[in-house]
């Protein structure tokens, strides 16, 4: 009963609300834009941090990446032909990370090599990755066939490969891939087993696997390349002398990372005084990230907010109007008897009906935008379900509030003086 | 539980309307306006009353008052045994809403809402279901002969034809009380007479009927002809029995 008269009253506001078709139109564009506008910045914000947040993640919150680097002072030193570059971590640091910090659990040291990988006439660039069997805990990638390396591949420098799914099915099309033997550099590998291929994504963190990888035991790397390589560039050959690239560092909890990244780095700045190497803490990029999220939506906050005021100010402006133009309307209406109580009733659901058409289209708009820019500028959005609702919390909030003023003016007139206004 | 105060009850229902002292003072200015300068007035149920009088007498106000739309300044008025005075303003419009229909001059129709809708408008307020009140609606219509209109907006209806539609829904409350300021005022000599049948009809079946008018002829139709003047009853008359126009059973 209750809720039969109040559809009715609801149905009676929008009719006559269409009996001005465009000044109500126009009357919602404020809301339209303002909740449009709100739902696909979020959208979009929340589709690039979850992108930024997963990368991260994916990198482990209780690792620590150490990865060495050249430095810049060193560059210029050697003849113009042959450069020798001395830099980077040592075998002596991974001893001391595993000796000096109790929180540390595990250590992967790993050399990145180029390669070229050769079956029959196939070639392949790969990075040669060696490495030790903690890195396939650390990098959680699912094993697709075979094993992982184990630590019977390192003592016995058995010259095996473990291949990404990627690089696997480029070399081996159509081969029993486990156990087929690849051509890497000068020397020949047992293929033992395949991992899937991260997702190519461009991103601020460098890990071992950007490339296509190649996963060989640490020690059989050290003993094939040794420590030095050389690269061509333009006619002039820089050699390098680097013992190790990357150490990756796994802390216990990580409520331990931040201090043990503050002490790992206390330690090697003292052993490498020209900073030839980098830290990354996954963790500190994590918690970054999250304080970025935290200001991006506080500004797109007071953005939402003030398009919404400048909405709801443009509804109340035609409510005012509304009310003088209906005064001997509301005049009828109370000499009839209807209660100052019933005029609010309905002029607010009248600006509430304006307010919560123009969210649902705003919604509508706040839809499509972010699909769009999915479709056409592959940027990855998400549409939170909380956005969609606070939309439409915030369009009934926005008609109650603007509303209020007009139906009150507009119930406070003396029903007699309404009857005699023209 | 008294007998005699259960009979005094009845005595004071077969008043509707009972007036003492009343004033209506406007303030223009530093000046008062005594739109009413002490009213004493007691209206009986069923009664028909033609208000007559110059041009800012007061009759609006007086029909305005008596109708709850307004409190007076000063002195006593008692509505179907409510005293004014001390009424709120939603004891005041729930009063309009059980008790009275207004008739006005220029009829005073919502243009965005059809006939049937604007019949039912008091029915809408009094929160009678939907069925019932569209059912009366259509009664309503059929009795001032607009059966066919239901679906019209005022706008398409002609002066004499508005003016039933308004009557219609002052009707739709069952109202002791019918007040009608100037019903024939924008209306033809022919169709004011139309108008006045029906309320004359009204009257037949019990209503209680004031009406302000300027024209003897219309005036002609009560049975009592209450005459203002500078926010004073001048007159009260009773006419004859059967007025000249007035319909003959
Ligand atoms: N709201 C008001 N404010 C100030 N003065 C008013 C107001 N309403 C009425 N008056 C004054 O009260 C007096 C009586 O007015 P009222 O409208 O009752 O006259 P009336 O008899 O209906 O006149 P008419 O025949 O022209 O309709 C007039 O002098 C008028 O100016
Ligand atoms: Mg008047």
């Amino acid at each position: 009963m209750i809720l039969a008269r109040f559809a009715r009253n609801i149905r009676l506001g929008v009719k006559t609300l269409l009996l001005h078709k465009m000044r109500s139109a126009l009357t919602m564009l404020g809301m339209v834009f303002g909740v449009g506008a709100v739902i696909a910045m979020l959208a979009v914000g929340e589709g690039a941090s979850k992108q930024a947040l997963d990368q991260i993640r994916r990198l482990g919150s209780q690792n620590i990446l150490v990865t060495s680097q050249q430095p810049v002072a060193q560059s210029g030193s050697g003849s113009m032909q042959v450069r020798m570059n001395i830099y980077g971590l040592l075998y002596d640091d991974l001893d001391r990370i595993v000796q000096s910090f109790e929180n540390v659990v595990t250590t992967v040291p790993a050399k990145l090599i180029r390669g070229q990988g050769r079956v029959g006439s196939r070639t392949l660039e790969l990075r040669l990755v060696g490495t030790t069997p903690d890195w396939f805990q650390l990098v959680a990638r699912n094993k697709i066939a075979g094993r992982n390396l184990v630590n019977r591949d390192l003592t016995e420098k058995a010259n095996v490969v473990v291949l990404t799914e990627h690089g696997a099915r480029r070399l081996l099309v159509g081969k029993e891939i486990v156990g087929s033997t690849v051509r890497i550099n000068q020397g020949y590998y047992t293929v033992v087993g395949v991992i899937q291929s991260e997702s190519m994504q461009s991103g601020s963190m460098q890990t071992p696997d950007q490339n296509i990888d190649a996963y060989i035991p640490l020690s059989v790397a050290r003993e094939r390349f040794g420590d030095m390589t050389v690269r061509r560039t333009s006619g002039s050959r820089t050699r390098e002398l680097v013992e190790l690239h990357q150490i990756i560092v796994q802390v216990d909890s990580t409520e331990h990372v931040e201090s043990t990244a503050a002490g790992i780095e206390r330690m090697l700045s003292n052993a490498h005084p020209n900073a030839d190497y980098r830290m990354s803490v996954p963790l500190a990029l994590l918690r970054q990230a999250r304080a970025t999220q935290r200001t991006f939506n506080i500004v797109l906050g007071s953005i939402a907010g003030i398009s919404l005021l400048i909405g709801g100010i443009g509804i109340m402006n035609i409510m005012l109007a509304s009310v003088t133009e209906r005064t001997r309307e509301i005049g009828i209406r109370r000499a009839i008897g209807a209660r100052r109580k019933q005029i609010i009733g309905q002029f607010l659901i009248e600006t509430v009906v304006l307010s919560v058409a123009g969210g649902l289209i705003g919604i509508g708009i706040g839809l499509l935008i972010p699909w769009l820019i999915t479709m056409f500028a592959d940027m990855p959005t998400i549409v939170t379900a909380w956005s969609v609702l606070l939309s439409v919390v915030i369009s009934v909030a926005v008609g109650i509030i603007f509303g209020m003023y007009p139906a009150m003016r507009a119930a406070n007139l003396d029903p007699i003086v309404a009857l005699r206004h023209e | 539980m008294n007998p005699p105060e259960s009979s005094a009850i009845v005595s004071a229902s077969n008043q509707v309307i009972v007036l003492r002292e009343v004033w209506k003072t406007y303030r223009m200015g530093d000046q008062d306006v005594h739109a009413l300068a002490g009213v004493d007035l007691e209206i009986e149920r069923g009664s028909f009353w033609a208000i007559s009088g110059p041009s800012g007498s007061g009759k609006s106000t007086m029909l305005n008052l008596l109708g709850c739309l307004d409190r007076p300044t000063s002195g006593e008025y008692t509505f179907e045994q409510s005293d004014i005075a001390t009424t709120t303003d939603d004891q005041l419009s729930d009063l309009r809403l059980k008790h009275i229909g207004f008739v006005f001059q220029n009829f005073h129709l919502i243009p965005q809402l059809t006939v049937q809708e604007n019949i039912e408008l008091p029915l809408f307020y009094q929160g009678a279901n939907p069925e019932e009140t569209a059912l009366r609606a259509r009664a309503l219509a059929d009795r001032v002969g607009l059966a066919d209109r239901l679906s019209h907006r005022p706008t398409e209806l002609s002066g004499g034809q508005q003016q039933r539609v308004a009557i219609a829904r002052a009707l739709a409350n069952d109202p002791s009380v019918i007040l009608a300021d100037e019903p024939t005022g924008n209306l033809d000599t022919a169709t004011g007479n139309s108008i006045m049948s029906l309320l004359t009809e009204l009257h037949g079946q019990g209503k209680t009927i004031l009406m302000v008018t300027h024209e003897p002829d219309i005036a002609a139709y009560a049975q009592l002809q209450l005459l203002m003047r500078d926010g004073r009853i001048e007159s009260i008359t009773q006419s004859k029995p059967s007025p000249i126009g007035a319909p003959t059973p």
